[in-house]
C-alpha cells in the first residue's frame, strides 16, 4: 500500500485542527501488511477528539496487531472542511498510521456508539470509494462490518453493512480474521465469505436474512438459507482478567475527550436501571481481579506520563475492590499526591463521596449523580433506587468536602411520567441548592435534562417516545419552576434530536432509507447541535413512507415482533415483559448480584456466570443494597393523545 | 532552580498547536520522573513556560521551554533520556540550567530568524518582493484582537530579509527559492503566513531557526552558554 501523506500534506493548512489528522500518538504501531494477513481498518464515525479515547476500538486494535494474520490501523471522521478538501482533492479516507487508502483493506470496522452517527458511517464508507448499499459491493470491496452497542438494533443500517458483530468483540475479530483469510487463501466470493462469517457465534449478516411486512408493519426477520441461525446471540468473554486490554493505551498529540488513563474495572451491571440499555446487553458483571486492575493503573501511568486515572465501568463505586485499588493510586509515592482519579458514573451516596473525597485530593471541581427521576415514584419505575435522603446525603457531603459545583441528571418523558414527576426534578435541585448553601455562598447546582428515546433490549423498548411538542412542554414546566432561583442552572437535549435518535433507536430495515436520505442530504455529524437538522430526517420519513408516529411515538404490543428479535443479548423477553410489569406496579427490584436470580437469561443463556470477587454489597448507601421497596398503588399508566386504538393491552401492561 | 531546554519540531509533528506541544511535554517530564515543580492551590500544574508560540504548520530548530525545578539535576544527559519520551519529530537539542530570575522566554526575546521555503517562485521575483517590502512606509495587516478587527502594522518588525535560489529545506521544489527573515516580535510578533501576505507570495514550510535576545547591543541565543557576542542586525537585503 502506498502512502498518501504527499497528497494529505498540502490540504492540511486549509484545516481547522490539522493534528487530528496525522496520528503519531503513543502506542500506536506501523503494522507490516502483506504476506496473507487481512488488514482491518477500524473507522470511529465521529471525530478524532471524540473517536481517539473509545476503549473498544483500542481494544481491538491490540488484539488484532498482536496477531501474526492480521494488521489494524485506524480511522477517524474528518471534519466537514477536511472532507471538503479531501474531496476536493479526490483524496479517499485514510488510516492514520501509514495514510492507507482505506479501500485497501480487507475489512471497515465501524464501531457504533450512538445513533446519530449512522449518518458518518455512510459517508465514510462513501469517501472510502466504497458503495453505500452492500448489495452493490462485489469482491474487490472491503467487508464493512460493525460492533458496539448500536449493532443490538442492526437493521437500520442492514443494507450498508455486510457484517454485525454483536457483544463483546476480543474474541470475534480473530475468529472472523481467520475466516476471512481461508476465504481469500480459497479464492471465494464474496457470497462465500458472507455466509462464512454468518456461522459464526455473535455474527449477524443481513444479507442472509429476510425482512417480512404485513399491513405496514414488521412480522419477522428470517435466515434465506440453511447454516444460518435464526437467532444470534451476543458473544460474552467469560473473564476479563484474560483480556488486560489496552495495554498500551494511546496518548494522543492533540486534547481529546476523556483525556486520561483509562482502566476498566468491570463489564456489565446489574442495577437494572429499566431504561439503561449498556446495563442491559453487556450482562453479566465481570470484575477485573483487583491487583490487575492495579498493575494496569501503575503501568499505564508510568508509560504514559498522565496525571489522572478514570476506573471505568457502568458503575465503578460497585466494584468489589474499588476502595484498595483508589488507596493504592493515591498512596503510591511516584505519583506524589498529583495524580488524579476519575470515577464515571457515581453511585448517589454518602460513601460515593467519601470515596470521591479520597481521591480528588487535587483538582477538586464538581461532582455529577444521576438520580434521572424526579420523584420516588418515578425512580421505582425506572428502578433508580436512589431516595431523597441517599441524594441529599450525598449532596450535603460533596458540598461539606469542598466541592463547588454539582451536577444532576435526569430524564423526562419516562414511562408513566406525570407532571409532578417532573416538578420533581426542580424540587430536587433547589433543595440541593438549598444544602449547598448551608455550606459555601457560591454554589452552584446544574439540572441536566435528556429526553428519554427507548432503547432495544430493555424492559422500556415496548414503551412510546414523548413527541418534541411534549418534552419541551415538561421543559418549560421546569424553567418556570426554577426561575429566579440562584446558583441552580437549567440545561437540556435538544428535544428534536432526541426525537431523530428514536427514529433509529427501534427503526426497523426500513429505516435505512431515511439514514441514507439524511446523508445525501448532507446531514453528517448529527450528533453536533451545529449540523443536526430534524427537517432532513423528516423528509426522510416522508420519502421512505414512513412516519414519527408510527416509529417513535406509538407504544409496542406485548406479542408485536420487534426488529431486533433475531438478535439476542442473552435476555428473555418474558423477563423484560415481567419487568415492565414490576416498573407499572412501581415495584424496584434488587441487584441480583447480592439477592437471588431473576432469571433474566444473561448468565445460564451464555454458560457464564457474575464474577465479582465480594459476595457482600458495596457499603454505604441504600441503592439496590436491600432496602425494602415500597409497593405502588394503582398504575397511573397515561398514554399519550396520538397514541392510536390499538396499544398494547394495558400499554404496554 | 529553572532547566531551559532548546528544542525542534519537524515533519508531522509541525500541525500540532503550541498548546499540544505543552502537554507532550508535561507527560514527557513526568515520565521522565524529573523534580518538576508544581503551582500551588486548587489545581496544581507544572511550572512550565514556553518561549513564542510557534504557528501551529510551522517548522523549528529554535523553540524553548524553562522547566522549574524543586531540585537541581544534572543537565548533562537530559537530551537523552528524554528524547525517546518525545513525539517523532520534537528533539531536545541542548539543555541547560539558569539562573531562577531570569525574565521569562516570553519576556527576553526580541526576534527570530526564519528559513522559508517559496517554492515556484525564482529568487530574482523573491528579492524584488524583498527589496518592495523593505522600502515600503508601512505595511497594514488586519487581525483579529480580543474579538475585534484591529490593523497593525508589521514594517517595524521586518527586520531583515535575504534571499537564496534553489533547493528548498524539504527539497521538493528546484525552481523555488529561499527566504531568510529576521522579524521582530515587539510589540507583536510577525507570523510567516502574514508576511507572505504582504509579499503577495504563497509561502511552502516555514522553519524558525533561531530565538534573540537583545542585550547591551547585542544579541544572544537564549541558551549561549559564553554569551558570545553576536553583532546587531541592522536591515538588509541581498
Amino acid at each position: 500500500m502506498n502512502s498518501l501523506w504527499p497528497r494529505i500534506e498540502p490540504l492540511l493548512a486549509q484545516v481547522t485542527k490539522p493534528a487530528r489528522y496525522i496520528g503519531g500518538e503513543l502506542g500506536a504501531v506501523r503494522p507490516v501488511h502483506g504476506s496473507g494477513r487481512v488488514a482491518w481498518l477500524l473507522v470511529y464515525p465521529d471525530t478524532y477528539e471524540i473517536g481517539l479515547p473509545n476503549q473498544g476500538l483500542q481494544i481491538l486494535y491490540e488484539i488484532l496487531n498482536e496477531r501474526p494474520d492480521a494488521v489494524a490501523e485506524r480511522a477517524y471522521a474528518p471534519w466537514t472542511d477536511m472532507e471538503a478538501a479531501m474531496r476536493g482533492a479526490g483524496v479517499p479516507l485514510f488510516s492514520l498510521e501509514g495514510c492507507h487508502d482505506a479501500g485497501d483493506f480487507d475489512v471497515l470496522a465501524f464501531n457504533l456508539s450512538a445513533e446519530l452517527t449512522y449518518t458518518n458511517v455512510l459517508n465514510l464508507v462513501d469517501l472510502a470509494g466504497v458503495p453505500v448499499r452492500a448489495a452493490e459491493r462485489d469482491d474487490a470491496h472491503p467487508l464493512v462490518v460493525a460492533g458496539g452497542h448500536c449493532a443490538f438494533n442492526p437493521e437500520p443500517l442492514a443494507d450498508f453493512v455486510d457484517a454485525f458483530v454483536l457483544g463483546d468483540g476480543e474474541e470475534a475479530v480473530g475468529e472472523i480474521t481467520e475466516v476471512l483469510a481461508a476465504g481469500r487463501a480459497a479464492g471465494g466470493s464474496r457470497r462465500e465469505r458472507l455466509y462464512a462469517l454468518a456461522a459464526l457465534p455473535g455474527v449477524y449478516v443481513p444479507s442472509c436474512y429476510e425482512p417480512r411486512y404485513r399491513d405496514g408493519r414488521l412480522v419477522g426477520v428470517t435466515p434465506l438459507s440453511e447454516g444460518v441461525p435464526d437467532r444470534v446471540e451476543k458473544r460474552t468473554i467469560a473473564d476479563l482478567g484474560q483480556w488486560p486490554h489496552p495495554r498500551r493505551q494511546l496518548v494522543p498529540l492533540v486534547e481529546v475527550v476523556h483525556d486520561r488513563l483509562n482502566v476498566e474495572v468491570f463489564r456489565g451491571c446489574t442495577r437494572g436501571c429499566r431504561f439503561c440499555q449498556a446495563g442491559m446487553i453487556t450482562r453479566p458483571v465481570r470484575e477485573r481481579p483487583a491487583e490487575q486492575v492495579d498493575a494496569m493503573v501503575r503501568d499505564g501511568l508510568a508509560r504514559t506520563g498522565y496525571d489522572e486515572v478514570s476506573l471505568t465501568s457502568l458503575s465503578s463505586a460497585d466494584f468489589s475492590g474499588i476502595e484498595s485499588s483508589v488507596a493504592s493510586v493515591i498512596n503510591d509515592p511516584e505519583c506524589s499526591g498529583q495524580v488524579s482519579v476519575s470515577l464515571p458514573s457515581l453511585r448517589v451516596d454518602a460513601f460515593t463521596v467519601g470515596l470521591a473525597a479520597e481521591i480528588q485530593k487535587v483538582r477538586r471541581t464538581g461532582l455529577t449523580f444521576a438520580p434521572e427521576g424526579g420523584t420516588w415514584r418515578m425512580r421505582q419505575v425506572i428502578n433508580k433506587l436512589i431516595r431523597e435522603e441517599d441524594l441529599y446525603a450525598a449532596v450535603d457531603a460533596a458540598f461539606s468536602q469542598g466541592w463547588r459545583r454539582v451536577k444532576l441528571y435526569f430524564l423526562i418523558g419516562l414511562p408513566t411520567e406525570a407532571d409532578e414527576d417532573v416538578l420533581g426534578i426542580a424540587e430536587l435541585a433547589k433543595t440541593c441548592v438549598t444544602i449547598g448553601r448551608r455550606h459555601h455562598k457560591g454554589v452552584t447546582v446544574t439540572a441536566s435534562v435528556g429526553g428519554f428515546v427507548p432503547k432495544p433490549h430493555t424492559p422500556f423498548q415496548w414503551f412510546g417516545q414523548n413527541p418534541p411538542a411534549e418534552l419541551r412542554r415538561k421543559v418549560g414546566l421546569l424553567r418556570d419552576a426554577v426561575r429566579g432561583v440562584r446558583g441552580l442552572t437549567l440545561r437540556w437535549h435538544d428535544p428534536a434530536a432526541t426525537t431523530a435518535e428514536g427514529i433509529v433507536s427501534r427503526g426497523d430495515r426500513r429505516v435505512g432509507a431515511v439514514v441514507e436520505h439524511v446523508w445525501r442530504a448532507g446531514g453528517t455529524f448529527q450528533e453536533w447541535s451545529e449540523h443536526f437538522d430534524l427537517a432532513l430526517w423528516q423528509a426522510g420519513l416522508d420519502a421512505a413512507g414512513l412516519d414519527l408516529e408510527e416509529t417513535v411515538f406509538r407504544h409496542r404490543h406485548e406479542d408485536e415482533v420487534l426488529p431486533w428479535d433475531h438478535v439476542s443479548a442473552g435476555l428473555h423477553r418474558d423477563f423484560l415483559w415481567g419487568d415492565v410489569q414490576e416498573a407499572l406496579a412501581e415495584h424496584g427490584v434488587e441487584d441480583c448480584r447480592w439477592t437471588p436470580c431473576y432469571d433474566c437469561g444473561a448468565c445460564t443463556g451464555l454458560g457464564v456466570e457474575h464474577m465479582v470477587a465480594s459476595s457482600i454489597p458495596p457499603a454505604g448507601g441504600s441503592q439496590g443494597t436491600g432496602q425494602d421497596l415500597t409497593v405502588g398503588g394503582t398504575v397511573p399508566v397515561r398514554f399519550l393523545e396520538t397514541v392510536g386504538g390499538a396499544a398494547p393491552a394495558g400499554g404496554p401492561a | 532552580m529553572k532547566l531551559r531546554i532548546r528544542f525542534s519540531k519537524r515533519g508531522k509533528v509541525r500541525w500540532t498547536s503550541h498548546r499540544d506541544v505543552a502537554r507532550m511535554w508535561e507527560r514527557a517530564l513526568r515520565r521522565a520522573r524529573l523534580p518538576v515543580a508544581y503551582t500551588a492551590g486548587f489545581s496544581p500544574r507544572p511550572q512550565l513556560s514556553f518561549g513564542l508560540a510557534l504557528p501551529t504548520g510551522c517548522e523549528s530548530d529554535a523553540e524553548y521551554l524553562d522547566v522549574a525545578l524543586t531540585a537541581p539535576v544534572e543537565a548533562a544527559g537530559l537530551a537523552g533520556a528524554l528524547d525517546p519520551l518525545l513525539p517523532e519529530g520534537v528533539e531536545v537539542m541542548a539543555a541547560d540550567t539558569v539562573a531562577p530570575g531570569v525574565p521569562s522566554l516570553q519576556e527576553a526575546v526580541t526576534s527570530c530568524s526564519w528559513t522559508i521555503e517559496v517554492p515556484g517562485t525564482a529568487a530574482g521575483d523573491l528579492a524584488a518582493a524583498a527589496g518592495r517590502v523593505l522600502g515600503a512606509e508601512a505595511l497594514p495587516v488586519e487581525r483579529q484582537r480580543k474579538g475585534r478587527d484591529v490593523v497593525d502594522d508589521l514594517r517595524p518588525s521586518v527586520l531583515a530579509l535575504s534571499c537564496a535560489p534553489g533547493s528548498t529545506t524539504t527539497g521538493t521544489d528546484p525552481a523555488g527559492a529561499v527566504l531568510h527573515a529576521e522579524l521582530g516580535t515587539r510589540p507583536r510578533g510577525v507570523r510567516p503566513s502574514e508576511l507572505a501576505r504582504v509579499m503577495g507570495l504563497t509561502f511552502g514550510t516555514a522553519r524558525r531557526t533561531c530565538q534573540w535576545i537583545e542585550r547591551d547591543g547585542s544579541r544572544w541565543e537564549p541558551l549561549e552558554a559564553d554569551r558570545v557576542a553576536v553583532a546587531p542586525v541592522t536591515e538588509r537585503v541581498s
